[in-house]
């Protein structure tokens, strides 16, 4: 009777348990469609709405051409729309993230996390399937996203090759892989979804806005200057936004691509360890 | 391996340093035995279970499960375990069929394996026809029987239950007690399960423990337990209930034992029938008017009843478990949702 399936892969789970999450998304398409618009509605509003650059654009008394200067040295691109919508990616990752930790909780309150840890699974493996699905969520609907933004009018850079895209999904990977490590530390003892809520609340808009996502920090006060500098956003945003608008500075881009690795690293690992001694009390 | 599937000794857990939930459990679980673990709420049955399956780290003592040690061995312990928790667990929003196949996947049964294991278990708990349905579609006894099959993919040496049956119908306890049984007899499986319900811990179990107040009070087979009680159940009542007449009842021959419960006397007799207006003619010599008077043979309800107390229990729940219990009848009548 007690043929013991002893699995010769220390990852047996992983994926299992990644696949049921990201199935409770795609198989239910209110969820699926709405997770998509949210971002869009976003794009439209913030980058048509409020267009930045018919401020000087379409102000007579300021010529063309020192009106395209001015919307340059703000944003490093004549369009305040396609400054915008690579901004948007890094925010759909923030968002999406966010809510990875609720999961956990939902997963503590019913029982399921008690069954699953009762199984021989490793215990990262438990934390990492909600990390991964959390990832691979944010990236295809970071993907389709700027696919929107590419036929509503995105502006390419001069240096820009399909190959950077690769570039921009490692950065977007590398966020999303220490937000959703993040979020979901903060989850890992809580059983209520209420406490979980106000800390999502709490700290997305600030998360966002105290970023380059949609505003030059240069042109931040100092104090919020500081705070965007430790933000990981800055440094997602700024390297998709190389890739994808600005001619390329090889220096300030491996400083956030190594900003990025180090952060994602750091709270995974942190996440691992902690799940190691705080699934089971 | 022979002998014992489960040894326990000196398993303790104390809660945030000073709330003590299991005190020094003993026990052993003979291979191939049905063993019900009974007790009230907050007596630290879920707490006992918890630990054994290596979900909660002991405070103190230890335990072998299958031959290995939970605290040194969890992973071993886990992989020849199998557990149905109180909780219906299965994910709703997928099929039976994908829910077993996730639990084999836990354990690491390889592909092949699992989908030939998954049918055998679709069959042997009869939802073969609707394997492909959504969970979110069964009736209460479809999820228990889906749990069962989910507790049974890695083919475990020793099961445990937790509630198996609570807030199911009587036709479907029916139908999960012959699984149960079902197992015992065709695999020799070894069965550890809590329980409210007392008559199924008669009919089911081989041998029962009670615990309360974190510590084991007895243990045995039903029958001794309730022979261990020596003799009937007599419960009286009389018309001027302040007077004690606890004294008067015990000179009567054949009466063992007397105690003054809720206003009311429990009287342990031998001979109930007989000795019964005996006691009677006694309480009239000395002037008192006997108002109600039952007599029970001992069940496991009195055996139980005379080692935990009658009372109601003011017992603290965390808000976490009463919600959990809330959903567990909510879907155990056919409700879905959260």
């Amino acid at each position: 009777m007690t043929q013991n399936s002893n699995s010769k892969n220390p990852l047996h789970g992983l994926w299992a348990l990644t696949n049921r999450e990201l199935k409770k998304w795609y198989k239910n398409p209110y969820l699926f469609i709405l997770s998509i618009i949210q971002p869009l509605i976003w794009m439209g509003l913030f980058g048509r709405a409020m267009n930045l650059s018919a401020i000087f654009t379409n102000n007579p008394q300021i010529p063309q051409q020192f009106a395209q200067q001015i919307m340059r040295q703000t944003f490093g691109t004549a369009d305040y729309f396609s400054y915008m919508s690579v901004g948007i990616l890094s925010f759909v990752v923030l968002f999406t993230t966010m809510f990875s930790g609720m999961s956990i909780v939902w997963d503590r309150r019913l029982g399921f996390l008690n069954k699953v840890l009762s199984t021989p699974v490793a215990r990262g493996s438990i934390l990492m399937s909600k990390v991964l699905s959390a990832v691979i969520r944010s990236l295809l609907q970071a993907a389709i996203v700027l696919g929107f933004a590419f036929v509503l009018g995105l502006t390419l850079g001069p240096d820009f090759t399909p190959l950077n895209l690769l570039g921009v999904f490692g950065a977007l990977f590398l966020i999303s892989l220490g937000l959703s490590s993040i979020f979901i530390l903060i989850a890992i003892r809580s059983t209520r979804w209420e406490t979980q809520m106000a800390v999502m609340n709490l700290l997305n808009l600030p998360l966002l806005f105290a970023s380059n996502a949609l505003f030059p920090t240069s042109l931040m006060p100092d104090w919020l200057q500081a705070v965007a500098k430790v933000n990981p956003i800055t440094y997602a945003t700024d390297a998709t936004r190389q890739l994808i608008l600005y001619p390329i500075d090889m220096t300030t881009l491996i400083f956030d691509f190594t900003y990025l690795s180090v952060f994602a690293v750091v709270f995974t690992v942190i996440g691992i360890l902690l799940s190691w001694r705080y699934l089971s009390r | 391996m022979t002998g014992e599937a489960l040894v326990v000794e000196g398993l303790t857990k104390v809660f945030n340093k000073n709330l003590v939930a299991v005190d020094h459990v003993n026990f052993t679980v003979k291979e191939g035995e049905i063993f019900g673990f009974l007790g009230p709420n907050g007596a630290g049955k879920t707490t006992t279970i918890n630990m054994l399956i290596t979900v909660l780290k002991p405070t103190g003592g230890n335990a072998i499960v299958c031959g290995f040690d939970i605290s040194k061995q969890p992973s071993e312990v886990r992989n020849c375990i199998g557990v149905v928790p109180q909780e219906y667990t299965a994910d709703e929003d997928l099929t039976g069929r994908e829910n077993i196949l996730l639990c084999a996947d836990l354990y690491g049964i390889p592909g092949e394996d699992s989908k030939k294991r998954a049918q055998e278990l679709l069959e042997l708990v009869e939802l073969t026809k609707f394997k492909d349905k959504q969970v979110t579609t069964y009736s209460g006894g479809m999820r228990r029987r889906l749990e069962l099959a989910c507790g049974l993919i890695n083919r475990p040496h020793v099961f445990f239950l937790d509630e198996p049956t609570l807030g199911l119908d009587v036709q479907t306890r029916a139908a999960t007690w012959n699984y149960i049984k079902l197992l015992k007899k065709e695999y020799g499986m070894t069965i550890f399960m809590t329980t409210h319900y007392l008559e199924e811990a008669d009919m089911l179990c081989d041998r029962v423990a009670i615990i309360d107040h974190g510590k084991i009070v007895t243990v045995g087979t039903p029958d001794a337990l309730k022979e261990g009680l020596g003799g009937d159940i007599m419960t009286l009542s009389i018309k001027d209930s302040d007077a004690d007449i606890s004294k008067i009842i015990e000179k009567v021959p054949r009466v063992k034992e007397v105690k003054k419960q809720d206003g009311a006397y429990r009287i342990k007799v031998e001979d109930g029938e007989e000795t019964a207006p005996t006691i009677i003619d006694a309480i009239r010599t000395e002037g008192h008017k006997v108002t109600r008077l039952s007599l029970t043979k001992p069940t496991l309800d009195e055996v139980y009843l005379e080692y935990t107390g009658k009372s109601m229990r003011e017992e603290e729940e965390s808000k976490e478990t009463l919600f959990r219990q809330r959903v567990t009848m909510r879907r155990a009548r056919g409700g879905g949702g959260h």
